[in-house]
């Protein structure tokens, strides 16, 4: 069996974390006090991680299809720092230099064995609801500390920052730590790159956008923090902390309210079935495929989401008609007659409020591809997929991959096509990740 | 709002008077630093280049978050952890210089413009100073001067809690005509705010609601104070107000989701509307009625919100149903029949993926059983009928009687409370009914859209027939069988 990246990270991690220990073990823990409030502060941060949504939330059992259950569900607005303060605290540790005015004497390898310890402490209750940390987290936050802490403590341990007093050394903190934080971003790009395969350029782009948000409070907790207890001692914790609890409530409100809405446009996409107008799972089909050909020809996460929604209800215009559209195929129907549904469906997406680009997405699948927006084009080779490989019969798929190419000339764009013909190739691995969350029973 | 009443404009030009009494001691002397005017109680980091960097600090922050949120109401208020940090360290009344360019410069969107800075201008001034005295007071600069924090902490309690105080008793004193919330809440959009007039709080209830938000800001304030004075210098302390403004980013952010959302819901509910045209705003009408008798039973919040959403989409199953049946001008067939009665369970297909809607999903697909299990989808009785669902049968029937219909004019409120309560027992729970006449006997009946012109929606072919069996209307079931069948005289046939 080859190598994957992701058994390196963890390989990597784990000869960390047991040096660390081991030599933690070795030297005893210097500093108690301040090891202790540290470790106290990065389990509490743990405790209180959000786990996203609860996806069977007052579901009752038989109530719907059991979500494709990936290892994380990475589909969707996945929580990208789920326990700040953990990491904030962590951080802050690996760079403390002084507390209340003294220098401390704790070494890398007590940082990382101390949050390590907490970090899996703090998880014990979240294994009890059957959430324990996955390897992946772990690995990231043990090898991030450790990266900070090696580059920060011997070095001033040795006194090589001495002539960076006052504001020198908060900036040369902030410095350290935003390296740190692209450094996190990297390896949970190639984590995810690994298990998935999806293209690592998007995924990286994802990542790094994510910083800004939520990353940059941590980064700045963390630094601040160090600061802080130099300054006055373990007291700046509880202090620091409060500020970046309401952050994360906040972002638990923002993400719980996301996946509801979510949830809501899946419904809203399933009225099309129900009424008889498509075949049943036909949206959520087309958009998870579009969502797999989207990430395959390299769309970021906040295009993705804009295509899923446009994917789920392309289809919504046959809502309007007062006959249904035989078998919902809208493919086979004349130009002109697509057209008028697309801008009849448009016209029903511009009043539910969401972006205006998904309206304009849906309005446009029925154009020839030159004139369409990438997404438009995912939307129309995608749908015209699933109506052709339904109708086809055994041989559906191949067959309607076939008229698709032939197609390629006006009404499908070729590199969707052949982005298309990729990911079902190859499609088992994107599969299992692309399932990641509840829609509410939409697949048969 | 164009004509300010003469006791609202004295009442600001008081307030704004006040204020400048407070910056006074500041103003005379502008180009000797502030250590030398006020040697007791400035440290060093007291010098006009900190109240400027303090002002720049606090007018770019507000800049920032009403060009950033866009309209969207932001959360607590204004930056007041640098208000609250000026406070800690400055002198009272460069603390309250600090406030002006911020509040002044802001945009304002509601008229009169120059008025409604001013007002923010002069409460938040006489907060700050208010804040700031109180600091000194308790002794707080020496404690944030020595980084001893237990008393510094002490200190900027007293500190916030003479700023809420004064905030609040401020906004208390605003004449009602010119009315404290378009005032108070400056240029910010209508929050659920809304509730708080409507239930005339003390104000000490206002104090002690405003008091957790500002302790929030209070402690950052502290901690920008602290190491505003350390040797790591004001950079450090900028770094404190990061995770603040992200935590407001988000709260914005949920907040135009959550309008989306809310936005994505009544397209669902129009959707129906459209399709089944006789019964335009009957859903909202029920979610409303649902909602009356939720209260009524005592429910909690949460779950009364759940309850009018039960409402609103109790009827969402009929995107399922043909079109052509729901407007088919003529007598329907058992056939056609059965076919509209499965909008529960068409209804309870499309919403079950949305666990917010919790027991409502029970609700939609429970909504046309009866207590004697005459009802369908299932033919539940009695306690096998949810909860939900049999609250909004009451509130479904208690609409479609009072509402026009092709078939029937619409009935008098007394009228069909008393059918209600005929068919308690048999047809409906009678606590919920119960509840509906209290609650309509307490507040009466004032459906948020009118019924009058019922139906006759642009594209919804012929006049709009009804199938009766969707009806839980309160009447004899021979007597609707028969409605059913004959149908409304005079529009088919």
């Amino acid at each position: 069996m080859t190598l994957r990246p992701h058994t390196l990270v963890h390989a990597c991690a784990a000869a960390l974390a047991a040096g660390c220990l081991g030599a933690t073990l070795w030297h005893g823990i210097a500093e108690r006090g301040a090891a202790l409030a540290f470790g106290v502060l990065v389990a509490v941060g743990e405790l209180v991680r959000y786990h996203g949504p609860r996806p069977h939330a007052g579901r009752r059992p038989g109530d719907g299809a059991p979500p494709g259950a990936g290892p994380q569900p990475r589909n969707g607005p996945r929580i990208r720092q789920a326990a700040p303060l953990a990491a904030a605290g962590s951080l802050a540790y690996a760079l403390l230099g002084e507390a209340g005015g003294r220098p401390s004497h704790h070494g890398a390898a007590q940082v990382v064995a101390v949050v390590l310890a907490a970090s899996l402490l703090g998880s014990v209750p979240h294994i009890g609801r059957g959430r324990g940390p996955t390897r992946d987290r772990l690995a990231r936050r043990t090898l991030t500390v450790g990266f900070v802490a090696v580059c920060f403590q011997p070095l001033y341990g040795r006194g090589t920052f001495d002539d960076w007093g006052g504001p020198a050394h908060a900036l040369l903190l902030l410095v350290l730590l935003s390296l740190s934080a692209l450094c996190d971003a990297v390896l949970a790009a190639v984590l995810a790159h690994s298990r998935t395969g999806w293209p690592f350029p998007p995924v990286l782009r994802d990542e790094l956008r994510a910083l800004p948000g939520i990353g940059a409070a941590v980064v700045a907790t963390g630094a601040v923090m160090a600061l802080g207890v130099a300054v006055v001692g373990l007291w700046a914790l509880p202090l620091l902390s409060v500020s970046l609890l309401l952050a994360q409530l906040s972002y638990r409100r923002y993400a719980a309210v996301r996946a509801t809405y979510r949830q809501t446009i899946a419904s809203l996409a399933r009225a099309t079935e129900i009424a008889g107008c498509t075949p049943a799972g036909h949206a959520r089909r087309v958009a998870d495929l579009s969502r797999s050909v989207g990430r395959d020809m390299g769309l970021t996460e906040p295009d993705l989401m804009v295509l899923e929604y446009a994917a789920l209800m392309h289809d919504i215009g046959q809502l309007s008609l007062v006959d249904p559209v035989p078998a919902g195929a809208t493919a086979a129907l004349p130009v002109q007659e697509q057209r008028r549904i697309a801008l009849l469906g448009g016209a029903v997406v511009r009043r539910t409020g969401v972006d205006p680009k998904v309206a304009g997405i849906v309005e446009r699948q029925a154009e020839p591809h030159r004139e369409q927006p990438p997404a438009a084009r995912i939307v129309r080779v995608v749908n015209a997929y699933d109506e052709k490989s339904r109708a086809g019969g055994p041989g559906g798929p191949l067959t309607a991959l076939e008229e698709l190419r032939l197609g390629t000339a006006g009404e499908y764009a070729p590199e969707v096509v052949e982005s298309l013909a990729r990911v079902l190739s190859g499609a088992a691995g994107a599969k299992e990740y692309g399932d990641g969350y509840d829609d509410g029973g939409g697949r048969p | 709002m164009e004509a300010l009443p003469t006791r609202a404009r004295m009442y600001v030009t008081g307030v704004a008077a006040a204020g400048l009494l407070c910056l006074l001691p500041a103003l005379p002397l502008p180009s000797v630093p502030l250590t030398r005017t006020l040697p007791s109680v400035s440290g060093p980091g007291a010098s006009w280049g900190a109240v400027a960097s303090f002002a720049v600090l606090y007018a770019g922050c507000e800049r920032l978050a009403r060009s950033r949120h866009l309209g969207a109401p932001s959360p607590v208020g204004t930056f007041h952890p640098v208000l609250l940090a000026a406070a800690f360290l400055l002198p009272p009344s460069a603390a309250a210089l600090v406030v002006l360019p911020g509040a002044l410069l802001a945009p304002v969107e509601q008229r009169p413009l120059l008025v409604r800075r001013i007002w923010r201008a002069g409460r938040l001034t006489l907060a700050v100073w208010a804040a700031s005295r109180a600091h000194l007071a308790a002794g707080g600069r020496e404690a944030v001067a020595d980084g001893d924090v237990p008393a510094a902490l002490g200190a900027a309690g007293a500190s916030v809690l003479a700023f809420c105080l004064v905030l609040t008793l401020l906004d208390r004193g605003v004449p009602a005509p010119a009315g404290g919330v378009p005032f108070r809440r400056g240029s910010r959009a209508p929050r659920p705010e809304g509730r708080r007039t409507t239930r005339r709080t003390t104000w000490w209830g206002l104090f002690l609601r405003s008091l957790a938000p500002v302790t929030v800001h209070g402690l950052a304030g502290l901690m920008m104070a602290l190491l505003w004075r350390s040797p790591y210098g004001p950079g450090a302390a900028l770094l404190v107000l990061l995770p603040m403004c992200v935590s407001w980013w988000a709260f914005a952010q949920y907040h135009r989701e959550r309008a989306a959302h809310q936005a994505t819901i009544r397209a669902l509910v129009q959707a129906v509307d459209i399709k089944d045209g006789y019964t335009r705003g009957h859903s909202e009408r029920v979610g409303q009625a649902s909602t009356m008798i939720a209260r009524e039973l005592g429910m909690d919040d949460e779950r009364t919100e759940v309850l009018r959403f039960a409402g609103i989409l109790h009827d969402v199953g009929k995107l399922g149903v043909p079109t052509r049946l729901l407007t088919k001008d003529g007598p329907l067939t058992p056939e056609e029949r059965r076919v509209i009665e499965l909008h529960p369970e068409y209804g309870h297909e499309m919403v079950r993926g949305i666990s917010f809607l919790g027991e409502a999903r029970a609700a939609v697909l429970h909504h046309h059983e009866r207590l004697d299990g005459s009802g369908y989808p299932y033919g539940l009785a009695g306690g096998q009928i949810p909860e939900s669902a049999r609250v909004v049968a009451v509130a479904d029937a208690f609409d479609a009687m009072t509402s026009n219909r092709s078939y029937s004019r619409a009935r008098p409120v007394p009228v069909a409370l008393e059918e209600l309560q005929r068919c308690a027992g048999d047809h409906f729970d009678p606590r919920m009914v119960e509840a509906l006449v209290r609650a309509i006997g307490r507040t009466g009946w004032h459906p948020a859209v009118t019924a009058e012109d019922a139906g006759r929606f642009p594209g919804s072919p012929g006049p709009p027939v009804t199938e009766p069996v969707t009806e839980p209307v309160g009447e004899p079931a021979a007597a609707r069988a028969a409605d059913a069948d004959a149908g409304p005289p005079g529009v088919r046939r």
